[in-house]
């Protein structure tokens, strides 16, 4: 089971373990991370996940679907590596991914 | 932090009472906090209930809120099974039906929504069931087998999204619905019609204009019998007709009731000391200067977190402008504002290509929007509706204006 580490805005670091299968906005809701709201609790319908992806990472996180690009392109504070977290699902080959919670969302 | 505040017990477990305890513990609330809840399990998601957890793609684990350790680590006292059965405002206690009353010094009411019961004949058969909690969705689930037979009743959110998951079990759908038309209460006509051709097309027998008369059956429902005479053979029936606030708990202790429990903005009822908030209460709607009762997470987890800043003396979260989804087949469907009074509506794109918005004006301002498969449309229209942004209907119209291009124009 991979590990994730969740960076709030103010750089303080939290690292748990994830379920495969499960999203990362879940594993960070369950862990009880501030900053990940997740409102919607992953419908992909309200854009309070929103992340920034560690670069490395970027390939193996995938692509965002044309619905989850099209909220991002409306959140607040986006940049070339925004993610919304309720759409990354966990795998092995995730391990030791890092995301930073935009200082919108504190 | 107010004098004599250390005790805050909140009845009802559900996303609203779940979200004023968590947001008391993460503003720094020392005192103690004890969650009631009437269910068996800690605070879940109802959303997936009508959608993946119907069709078997979630297990019960991913819906809950936050893990059970969570509420130990946060010294949130979750007590499941629990029904008050009054609450005792002059001695600030509220009872149980076993074991000593709770004493209080603040106190929440969060006890939701029940569905709507239908009173006609066979409406107490084995199979005619409600969708509301996840132990109605475990008594439907085992009728859901490919083949099986469903008749629902109501053409409203929770009807059409059971029906469309259902559908995809393999199970055969009839829909009937009072109206002339889908979704009556909570939208128009461009909306209801894309989602009856929708649900059409992927087989469900969708009957407007139906009157059902009673249901048949030796003990466990077969049939729907309907004005006309027709008679619907079916395996399981799902009423969904609406809901009715749970506000019983405190009209008999004394507070003020409308068409819900009536809280003021800052989530307190008519006693200082006792606050509300989700699907039972009558809240002031600051976007459209009047109250209402809402139905949606949006309106739970808001007012969950006004609730906690106004015990805790806090400034409170802006409101947003109603918002809520729905699921069905392969259509996100995501509304923002209440159209309740438009004058106008106005659609943008083709809703042949499964890709388009409905916005709602009066008087020329924006009061809501309906956005399928259209996440731009929905965002932008989120604020303007919070606005009542004055947009021309030609502009909003015009797919060749980015959504991003509208919102800079309304909004500045």
């Amino acid at each position: 089971m991979p590990k994730i580490t969740f960076i709030d805005a103010a750089g303080t670091q939290r690292t748990v373990e994830a379920k495969n299968g499960m999203t990362v906005m879940e594993t960070a809701v369950k862990n009880n991370i501030p900053g990940i709201d997740a409102d919607c609790g992953g419908a992909c319908a309200c854009a309070t996940c929103h992340v920034y992806v560690n670069s490395e990472y970027l390939d193996r996180v995938g692509k965002p679907s044309a619905m989850e690009q099209s909220m991002l392109d409306f959140a607040e504070n986006v940049k070339e590596n925004s993610r919304l977290s309720c759409q990354i699902k966990v795998a092995d080959d995730l391990e030791g991914l890092s995301v930073t919670t935009p200082e919108s969302q504190h | 932090m107010a004098q004599g505040m250390d005790r805050v017990v909140v009845i009802g477990a559900g996303q609203a009472g779940a979200q004023t305890a968590y947001s008391l513990r993460q503003s720094g609330f020392e005192g103690a906090v004890t969650l009631l809840g009437d269910e068996p399990y800690p605070p879940y998601q109802r959303p997936p209930l009508s959608k993946g957890y119907l069709k078997g793609e979630l297990d019960a684990d991913r819906l809950f809120l936050k893990p059970a350790s969570f509420y130990s680590d946060n010294r949130i006292d979750l007590v499941t099974n629990a029904t008050p059965v009054r609450v005792d405002l002059a001695a600030r206690r509220v009872e149980l039906p076993l074991g000593p009353a709770l004493e209080w010094d603040r106190l929440v009411i969060a006890t939701g929504a029940r569905p709507r019961a239908l009173s006609i004949p066979g409406a107490g058969l084995e199979g005619v069931l409600a969708l509301r909690t996840l132990a109605d969705v475990d008594r439907l689930r085992p009728y859901l087998k490919k083949g099986a037979r469903l008749a629902v009743i109501g053409g409203g959110y929770i009807g059409l999204e059971a029906a469309a998951a259902a559908s995809r079990l393999g199970v055969s759908v009839t829909l009937l619905e009072a109206a002339p038309q889908l979704l009556g209460r909570v939208t128009g006509p461009e909306i209801a019609g894309f989602f009856l051709r929708t649900h059409r097309a992927a087989g469900v027998d969708i009957r407007l204009n139906a009157v059902i008369e009673g249901f048949e059956g030796g003990g466990r429902v077969s049939a729907v019998r309907l004005a006309d005479g027709v008679r619907l053979e079916c395996d399981v029936v799902l009423v969904g007709i609406g809901v009715i606030p749970n506000v019983e708990l405190a009209q008999q202790a004394g507070l003020a009731c409308g068409a819900g429990l009536i809280v003021d903005r800052a989530g307190r009822t008519s006693h200082p000391d006792v606050f509300a908030a989700g699907d039972l209460v009558q809240r002031p709607l600051v976007h459209y200067g009047r109250v209402g009762r809402l139905e949606s997470v949006h309106n739970a987890i808001e007012g969950g977190k006004i609730v906690a800043a106004s015990i805790l003396g806090l400034s409170p979260p802006i409101e947003e402008a109603p918002w809520f989804w729905s699921d069905q087949f392969d259509v996100k469907l995501q509304t923002a504002g209440l159209w309740t009074g438009a004058d106008q509506r106005v659609v943008r794109g083709d809703p042949e290509s499964g890709r388009f918005a409905v916005f709602y004006l009066k008087e020329g301002r924006i009061l809501a929007v309906d956005a399928v498969n259209a996440g731009p449309e929905f965002l932008v229209g989120k604020r303007l509706a919070a606005l009542s942004a004055r947009l021309a209907p030609s502009e909003l119209a015009d797919v060749n204006l980015s959504m991003k291009d509208i919102g800079a124009r309304a909004l500045g």
